[in-house]
């Protein structure tokens, strides 16, 4: 167990290695110069090479890119370009409320996902099965900007059911949580459904059924755990996905999470805050997907990671 | 010429009136009241030193004050912290007297001496200050700003309440430098105590304090009860929400429960807020100190022929582009944008005439016309600008190919000699810094800027006309300055003549406010407190 853990870690700190290089090099490479933008037009050749010095952009890439992990291990991520302000302490004040709206986000996604899964697999191939799955593709590839704002404008303009964006209690999360939640429930029903699928057709389904038991029982102990397995990787690879929701959704609800932080750092250009939110991001993924590998054998303890 | 003063005397006179009017019509500004106001972007800091963007610059003209500001609403130089100013003979050496008892948030009273540190840590490269510039003129500047001294020799403080500024050569504008954020005065304990992180504790002597910062989600600033103009400002709260989309801002706003949909109107909304007359009421629309331009490069041939860019000037249809941006602006006949000191009501510029265009064109050779490259940002509406140009280019028988990059890409070609023979400014456009027309001429027009990383993408320069814009600069005493505006206002037109710009539009700002705001539509568009001046509206 120790060792399956200390390899993950020491994938993940690779992985996470590749991650910050390829970031930083391709925000090197592209044709923005954070110095001239600091120093402003009026700005001589002068002020701006002086300031080029004082964030050690006039060195070479590789020393740049070094000076820049030594600082990220002793968990120093920079200074924004524009804020001025540090890049911790920015992703820092950000953070919870993030994490907030991705547990409730993932959460709707579960319900949402499971529930329609199951009623798809029981009533298979009937229209209702067909018109669930269509809306799964159809929330799986709706583009998030024109869905967020579509609901937005019917709940809480048209109905006035919720706020109107902006950062609070559970009326305020509700929302933004439930179009995440709507929009990646396609992934889970789709796979909730042929799992479970699946395992109808088991003969220990055949055999609780002809003991006796009721239908209810028969789905919610027998089936549903044994169809529910391959959802637990699946949230882990999820993050990576909802990770990008999250940023226009926190747009668009002006929910003051790291996807917005992200959404304005790209559009200005502040390369610190771009590569400290990939950083933050990536952690978050790869942690997600440890922590759905330990949870596993809990829950079906067929699958020993000793043997993986 | 004389009808131009004439011209001119009656506009000044006509906008009087209606100034008058508008006043009466106002019901008295009334204290108190909490407002909400919206944004989308984070605000960045509110350093003076710092700040430089269109959301914060006038959040830190609430919070801080410098040596000079204006009139409220207008473009009207008046002492702000000094009491009055003195201005030597030779224009070299400007004496400020300081107001007594002006506090700073913290309690202490400001004094000569911080002036003098304000200025200092502005120009200190170590600051890092995007307004460092703008200082050049003072003595000493240079060796401050190349780290040979860690103070400007040319501002001294007599007593406490006296500054005394000497500058390097006579400059009208320097003035209007007293007036910008850059020179705003802050206390040197609280930069001391906070650093680089100032601009999220500022403390200045401002009508407004910070009293709350939520990082990514609010601001709330107070009224500082202590300001020194009595009664100032007439609300007691102001809080700004971060991170709200312009869209659902204004659909707050209509619900009421917003104030100042700060992000303006989205292109997707604004005709509904220009034709609807529910809406109207609630949009204002102001002048901008920005000009939409064309730049031909006059070192490339064939433009460099004058004929091909006067032809080129009767070619554009600027109605028609102004048209493509949903009316936001309005069409344009000369450099400087009809809100700034100097700009010649009674020009005409090149009237749209494509028969004389073409007959322009073959005259220089040219009947068949050329292949040439429009260079362009590559975020809308620009594309769409660029390509209503090249048609209209197209119409005399100019091939332009459109050259579609991002943003530094097309400073970059702009600023290379020999690469970009057309720019077309869009995204990228000269918004004057302060009120005045030499901000428009040096950078953009004038030798100075025609240099490899300039910003005078035409490549112009005049000698004789920069000669007289330095004599213009030179005039700095207050009976001088009519004379010194038309001055400059006769060295655009006269740069005209030889057409380096397609002068196109002047944009215009639209400010959206709820029903119960008070104070005149002056103040939701000032020219100066972009984009609303906080310290003068209020709650109905």
């Amino acid at each position: 167990m120790i060792w399956f853990i200390t390899k993950r870690i020491a994938y993940a700190m690779l992985i996470l290695l590749g991650v910050s290089f390829i970031t930083y090099l391709l925000l090197y490479l592209i044709p923005a110069d954070p110095a001239r933008q600091i120093a402003g037009r009026s700005a001589t050749a002068e002020v701006v090479a002086n300031i080029r010095h004082q964030l050690g952009l006039d060195l070479p890439f590789y020393q740049q890119y070094l000076r820049y992990l030594g600082n990220l291990l002793q968990g120093d991520l920079g200074r924004s370009y524009v804020q001025r302000s540090e890049v911790a302490a920015l992703i820092g004040s950000r953070l919870g409320a993030t994490l907030q709206l991705m547990a409730a986000g993932i959460a709707c996604e579960l319900v949402i996902g499971i529930a329609l899964g199951m009623l798809a697999a029981l009533k298979r191939d009937s229209a209702i099965d067909r018109l669930l799955m269509a809306f799964s593709f159809i929330g799986v590839s709706s583009p998030h900007f024109i869905a967020a704002m579509l609901l937005l404008y019917v709940f809480a303009v048209k109905l006035a059911w919720f706020p109107m964006g902006g950062y609070g209690g559970v009326s305020h999360l509700l929302l933004p949580a439930i179009t995440l939640g709507l929009l990646g429930s396609g992934w889970y029903s789709r796979m909730v459904r042929s799992s479970m699928i699946e395992v109808l057709h088991q003969d220990f389904i055949r055999t609780a059924r002809a003991k006796g038991l009721t239908r209810a029982r028969v789905i919610l102990r027998h089936v549903l755990p044994n169809a529910i397995t391959p959802v637990i990787p699946m949230i882990g690879i999820d993050i990576g996905i909802f990770m990008g929701g999250l940023v226009v959704v926190e747009s668009v609800f002006g929910w003051p999470g790291i996807g917005q932080l992200a959404w304005q750092a790209i559009q200005q250009v502040d390369i610190p805050v771009i590569v400290g939110v990939t950083t933050v991001s990536a952690v978050a993924i790869i942690v997600g997907n440890l922590l759905a590998d330990l949870i596993i054998p809990f829950i079906d303890p067929r699958i020993d990671i000793r043997k993986s | 010429m004389k009808a131009t003063i004439t011209k001119l005397a009656l506009s000044v006179a006509v906008a009087s009136l209606t100034l008058a009017g508008v006043a009466q019509a106002d019901d008295a500004p009334k204290a108190g009241g909490d407002i909400v106001v919206t944004y989308q972007n984070d605000v960045a800091t509110l350093d003076p030193a710092i700040g430089y963007d269109w959301q914060n610059w006038s959040m830190i003209k609430s919070l801080f004050d410098g040596l000079m500001d204006y009139k409220p609403g207008t473009t009207e130089l008046v002492p702000d912290l000094a009491e009055s100013y003195t201005i030597s003979d030779d224009g070299k050496t400007y004496t400020f007297k300081l107001r007594h008892g002006v506090k700073f948030h913290n309690g202490r009273e400001m004094k000569a001496s911080d002036v003098k540190y304000s200025l200092e840590r502005t120009v200190n490269p170590k600051t890092q200050s995007p307004g460092a510039g703008f200082f050049s003129s003072i003595v000493g500047f240079d060796d401050l700003a190349s780290d040979k001294s860690d103070q400007l020799r040319g501002v001294t403080t007599p007593d406490d309440y006296t500054v005394q500024i000497t500058l390097s050569a006579p400059d009208a504008t320097f003035l209007h430098v007293m007036a910008l954020n850059f020179a705003s005065v802050v206390p040197k304990e609280a930069v001391d105590k906070w650093g680089a992180d100032f601009g999220k504790h500022p403390v200045g002597t401002g009508a407004y304090k910070l009293a709350d910062w939520a990082l990514g989600q609010r601001l709330e600033f107070v009224k500082n009860s202590d300001y020194y103009k009595p009664g100032i400002p007439y609300l007691d709260k102001i809080d700004f929400e971060i991170g709200q989309e312009p869209t659902v801002a204004l659909m707050r706003l209509e619900r009421g429960e917003v104030d100042i949909a700060g992000d303006g109107v989205p292109p997707a909304r604004f005709l509904q807020f220009k034709n609807d007359p529910q809406h109207q009421k609630l949009m204002v629309t102001g002048d901008q100190l920005q000009t939409g331009y064309l730049t031909m490069n006059v070192t490339m041939a064939p433009l460099d022929d004058v004929k091909v860019r006067q032809a080129i000037n009767m070619a554009i249809n600027k109605d028609r582009i102004v048209r493509i941006i949903n009316g936001r602006a309005k069409p344009a006949n000369q450099p400087l944008p009809p809100a700034m000191p100097g700009y010649d009501k009674s020009y005409q510029g090149y009237p749209y005439d494509v028969d004389k265009a073409k007959a322009l064109l073959a005259e220089a050779g040219h009947p068949n016309g050329f292949d040439t490259e429009l260079y362009v940002m590559n975020t809308d509406p620009q594309p769409r600008i660029a390509q209503a140009i090249q048609q209209d280019l197209a119409n005399i028988g100019i091939h332009a190919e459109i050259k579609s990059l991002a943003q530094a890409n097309v400073i970059a070609a702009g600023g290379d000699k020999d690469q970009a023979p057309l720019v077309w400014s869009g995204g990228m456009a000269w918004i004057a810094d302060f009120p005045d027309p030499s901000n428009f001429w040096g950078p953009i027009l004038g030798c100075e800027g025609a240099v490899s990383g300039g910003w005078n993408w035409a490549w112009y320069c005049n000698e004789k006309l920069d000669a007289e814009a330095q004599k213009a600069d030179a005039m700095v005493a207050p009976e001088q300055q009519q004379a010194r505006a038309e001055l400059w206002g006769k060295i655009f037109t006269d740069a005209m003549v030889d057409a380096p710009w397609v002068p196109i539009f002047n944009e215009q700002r639209f400010t959206v406010h709820s029903a119960r705001m008070g104070g005149s539509d002056a103040l939701y568009v000032d020219p100066v407190h972009v984009p609303v001046n906080y310290d003068y509206i209020w709650v109905k």
